[in-house]
């Protein structure tokens, strides 16, 4: 049976593995054009903006960049990523380099929806699976459950681009995000 | 500032909070002139709504006047405003369909896990109410943070009193809604059940849209001679037979269209509703639902049922079969306040619309704890309590 899939994709299967790596992925749909969706995750400077568990992300050059995630007890993890495929309006795809702390690549794409709704966002993490250092070092990181990671993150991706902020049911700013 | 907070069951205190502070570029802050107890408060007062945490601060029926702004709020400093209960981006897929209550952007995203997993879809977010929704501080307090304040708040123009226009932030819009799902044809019957504020609403709206006869259905005597005033034919459930009622008022044919007013804490002996009361105390989550069923199996076949009530969780012996085989459409929903606000507005400065005639108790903040026992325990005399900050104790 395992040549006989089915349609969906293979982020919806039980078994979520691809080779080692475990994926996680989701779908959006976001009422905006396609290119400015496109632009603005193009930036990867842009991307802590709605990825809470990273710091902050550095372009080294063209292709290159450092993201600082934040780990448990106050720590910082760096990881080094290097962009794979580019298709302009289309897809933005990066992965970790050689002897970086964390195994991991990502592809994020970007499809007109139906009927002008929007844009169809699918972002697909793969990561090294938890079993050995890397691996619980990345399951923490992607927190408890990496695919509520992933829809929390598009959803605030959403939220920021067709609402123009995140939204808080916090009445301080002292109590970040939490009501 | 002083605010009322949920403590637990039957547990709610005025206490004192911090001030709330802009947060995001859409917020202003007001500070509240008038606020509402609504119906769907005792839900959380009688600690059968889930989500709801020690501290949180209620009350999502309220106006007042625009004390700070965000940056990109439309708002000015001084507007006397009525805020929709409904938090709305107004700019998702459903807030440009107008289905404001199905906001995709208002519920934090962490807030939404829960009603993702209970419904299939993440909830919009309301003021005061359940974390699921939000849990975003409510109104019934000296000040509150408004997010979207460019989408929600009407505007209020001078000379109107709070009390005539308070109700555009829910009962009102709700009892509209409820009547507008009803589709109500020429020559109809349309049955309410439930005289309370979204009752007596949908009972003027239903006049209002031309039905050729209104029955609304309770056993509150003066809740009933409110809904005659409107010009409804009223049914007390505790000296009458209701469905064998409403089948001799309409010929045998039984109500075109029926709206269920009354929602998940349903009151009645009998046996069905019984078993849903032990439920409901062993379990939140579980509805209580005798009215519904009734109003599906009084209604006429191919006819409407619209429900404004308040559902959260399962209810079981459900009619489904009485729905197929009759071929009757519901619909139901929060209410996209937003929608309806300016026609609404419009038609109370017409005096199309009576609202004033609900408000039987006024009370200063401090004094809201009262206002939530008397609301509860003595629902034919306590109809519509209105918590003014303003008022001395």
């Amino acid at each position: 049976m395992a040549h006989d899939k089915d349609d969906a994709p293979k982020r919806a299967r039980k078994d979520d593995k691809d080779g080692q790596l475990a994926i996680v992925g989701k779908s959006i749909t976001i009422n905006r054009p396609r290119s400015e969706l496109f632009a603005f995750w193009r930036d990867f400077t842009n991307l802590p903006s709605f990825m809470h568990a990273v710091d902050s992300i550095e372009m080294v050059g063209d292709k290159r960049s450092i993201w600082k995630i934040k780990a448990p007890a106050g720590q910082q993890v760096t990881l080094e990523t290097e962009l794979t495929a580019v298709v302009e309006n289309e897809s933005i795809g990066w992965h970790s380099v050689e002897g970086s702390q964390i195994r991991t690549a990502g592809v994020v794409t970007f499809r007109d929806a139906p009927a002008d709704r929007g844009t169809v966002v699918t972002a697909e993490i793969a990561y090294e699976p938890p079993g050995g250092d890397i691996g619980r070092l990345a399951a923490k990181l992607f927190a408890a459950e990496p695919n509520i990671q992933a829809r929390h993150e598009l959803k605030r991706f959403k939220m920021l681009m067709e609402a123009g902020e995140i939204a808080t049911g916090a009445n301080h700013k002292s109590n970040n995000g939490e009501a | 500032m002083r605010a009322l907070t949920w403590h637990g069951t039957n547990d709610v205190r005025v206490d004192t909070h911090p001030d709330p502070e802009i947060i995001n570029p859409r917020d202003v802050i007001l500070k509240v002139t008038s606020t509402a107890i609504c119906g769907s408060d005792l839900h959380l007062y009688d600690g059968v709504i889930p989500g709801m945490k020690s501290g949180d601060i209620l009350g999502h029926e309220f106006m007042g006047e625009v004390v700070e702004v965000g940056a990109k709020s439309t708002l000015k400093k001084g507007q006397r405003v009525v805020v929709p209960f409904t938090i709305s981006c107004g700019q998702c897929f459903h807030c440009k369909k107008q289905q404001f209550s199905a906001c995709d952007n208002s519920n934090p995203v962490e807030k939404q896990d829960a009603s993702e997993m209970l419904y299939g879809h993440a909830m919009g977010a309301a003021f005061g109410y359940s974390h699921l929704t939000g849990g975003y501080a409510g109104g019934q307090a000296e000040y509150v943070r408004v997010p979207f304040s460019d989408v929600g708040p009407i505007v209020i123009p001078d000379g109107m009193d709070d009390d005539t226009v308070l109700f555009l932030s829910d009962i009102l819009p709700t009892g509209w809604m409820a009547a507008e799902n009803a589709q109500i044809e020429p020559g109809d019957t349309v049955a309410v059940w439930g005289a309370g504020p979204v009752g007596l609403f949908a009972v003027q709206s239903a006049v209002l849209m031309g039905a050729e006869q209104v029955i609304c259905i309770d056993h509150h005597p003066r809740r009933l001679d409110l809904a005659k005033k409107f010009g409804a034919q009223v049914i007390n459930f505790e000296e009458t037979h209701v469905r064998e009622a409403l089948m001799e008022m309409t010929g045998g044919i039984g109500p075109d269209a029926v709206i269920d007013a009354v929602g998940m804490e349903a009151h009645g002996f009998v046996v069905d509703n019984v078993l849903d009361v032990i439920k409901q105390k062993i379990a939140p989550g579980a509805d209580r639902g005798h009215a519904l069923r009734q109003a599906i199996l009084a209604c006429r076949k191919g006819g409407r049922v619209s429900v404004p009530g308040v559902y959260g969780g399962m209810l079981d012996k459900w009619p489904l079969g009485a729905m197929m085989e009759k071929g009757l459409q519901i619909k139901t929903g929060q209410t996209h306040v937003q929608k309806y606000s300016q026609d609404l507005l419009r038609r109370i400065q017409e005096g199309e619309i009576d609202t004033t005639f609900l408000i039987s108790h006024r009370l200063p903040l401090e004094e809201a704890p009262t206002g939530y026992k008397n609301f509860h325990d003595k629902q034919n005399e306590w109809t519509k309590v209105v918590l003014k900050p303003g008022m001395s104790a």
